[in-house]
């Protein structure tokens, strides 16, 4: 199980490659696809790597992409109360 | 928002539906979203502009503070900056080119709970609004000044700011600025800012955790942030993408908390000095001004909780 996941709003983003270039366990790509304004989205490439510091989301000029980190239970599995 | 619910409908609609993450049904909101006015999304900043990234900053910064949003309004006067005003969903006063200073003196001295913040360029601040802003640290005005330096006025076309560095092509110096630029922590501190402070749109961590610390502390705080212009400044220069340029923050910036502020003025390719430069305390300009009338005036002074009559 992955620490954490990251959500993208690939319409919002203007390609800029900030979240790619500085998220700390290289998570994320540059796409090739584009989306409707014609820019090129980041691509989550290493979803496991993911520790949900959201390092990506304090860098987006954009608010186009953000993680978060995965929730615990007392016992260290993943909680149902949380979803 | 925080507890205090206001009306929905006031706030616009709520933000749009995030791209789900691959296999994982608890998915918070984007810590920022709250503080966008979404409606107003996408904004108009260039790709790989760094005005943004100081955005995310500033809404983690007010979770942190714990702030009653209720009582923060922000002010911004006009530039690419100045568009802060228009896309935070808080109070927020889009002011004329340069008065975003006299425009939060008159907000605060009339509503002392308020914490304002002044979010602008630093063309708006130190250029047409240099004068504003010299006073109002002299004065030791509550304010919270955020300034956003990207070396040029953006929104007019890349023209050369008292912040340009000597070399530096700009629209109106197609051979180079000549004029040496002001070094903003040592303006800010000679004119008795009680904390200043320089991070880069880098620093996000750091930008953060000084944006908190100004919300907490009392009087006159300054914090310069850099960020990259790649429509102008850089163009210009050929300096490469938004990315480029952080990337030169990352490589050139040196931490140096305490630094004589005289030592830390930025120079086209040299370091750049960032870190907490200047954290002290000074009479605030209220205090100073209720202290003198209840020494002068005695029991014929008194000070009540509203200012308005109503
Ligand atoms: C009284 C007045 N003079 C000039 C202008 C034109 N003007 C608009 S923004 C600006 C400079 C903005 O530069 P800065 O504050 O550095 O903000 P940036 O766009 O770089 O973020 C100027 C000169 C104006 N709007 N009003
Ligand atoms: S949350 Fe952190 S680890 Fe995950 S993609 Fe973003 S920057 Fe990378
Ligand atoms: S930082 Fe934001 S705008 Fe830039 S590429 Fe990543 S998601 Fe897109
Ligand atoms: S002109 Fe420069 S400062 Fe203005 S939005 Fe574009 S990149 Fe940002």
């Amino acid at each position: 199980m992955p620490k954490g996941y990251v959500a993208i709003n690939v319409e919002r983003c203007k390609g800029c490659g900030f979240c790619v270039e500085f998220c700390p366990t290289h998570v994320l790509a540059m796409s090739s696809a584009f989306n409707s304004k014609g820019y090129h989205p980041p691509h989550v490439v290493n979803p496991e790597k993911c520790t949900g510091c959201d390092l990506c989301g304090m860098y987006c000029p954009d608010f186009a992409i953000y993680g978060w980190k995965a929730p615990e239970s007392k016992n260290g599995a993943k909680s149902d109360a949380a979803r | 928002m925080t507890s205090q619910a206001r009306d929905p409908a006031e706030l616009g609609p709520r933000p749009e539906a995030e791209v789900p993450a691959e296999s994982c049904d608890y998915q918070p909101e984007n810590p920022v979203e709250q503080f966008l006015r979404t409606d107003r999304m996408p904004h108009i900043w260039c790709p790989g502009c760094g005005i943004g990234t100081t955005v995310n900053s500033f809404a983690r910064a007010l979770l942190e503070a714990k702030l009653d949003l209720d009582r923060v309004a922000v002010v911004s006067g006009i530039g690419c900056t100045g568009r802060v005003a228009g896309y935070v969903r808080l109070d927020s006063f889009h002011t004329t080119h340069g008065r975003a200073i006299p425009f939060a003196t008159g907000l605060k001295l009339a509503n002392p709970n308020l914490t304002v913040v002044v979010y602008s360029g630093d063309g708006d601040l130190f250029a047409i609004g240099g004068n504003h802003i010299i006073h109002a640290a002299r004065r030791n005005l509550d304010l919270k000044v955020i300034c956003v330096n990207n070396f040029v006025y953006g929104m007019t076309g890349g023209q050369l700011a008292p912040t340009t560095p000597v070399g530096a092509l700009t629209t109106t110096t197609p051979y180079g600025c000549y004029e040496p630029a002001f070094n903003l922590p040592a303006l800010m501190d000679a004119a008795g800012a009680v904390y200043v402070a320089r991070w880069t749109s880098f620093h996000v961590r750091q930008l953060t955790r000084a944006m908190v610390d100004i919300f907490r502390k009392k009087g006159f705080c300054f914090i310069e942030v850099l960020t990259p212009c790649p429509s102008l400044f850089q163009r210009k220069n050929r300096m490469g993408e938004g990315l480029d340029a952080m990337k030169y923050y990352k490589e050139k910036s040196k931490v140096r908390h305490g630094a004589p502020t005289s030592e830390v003025g930025l120079t086209i390719d040299g370091d750049i000095i960032v870190g907490k430069f200047v954290d002290r305390e000074r009479p605030e300009f209220l205090d100073l001004l209720r202290s003198q009338l209840a020494a002068q005036l005695g029991d014929r002074y008194v000070e009540v909780e509203h200012l308005v009559c109503s």
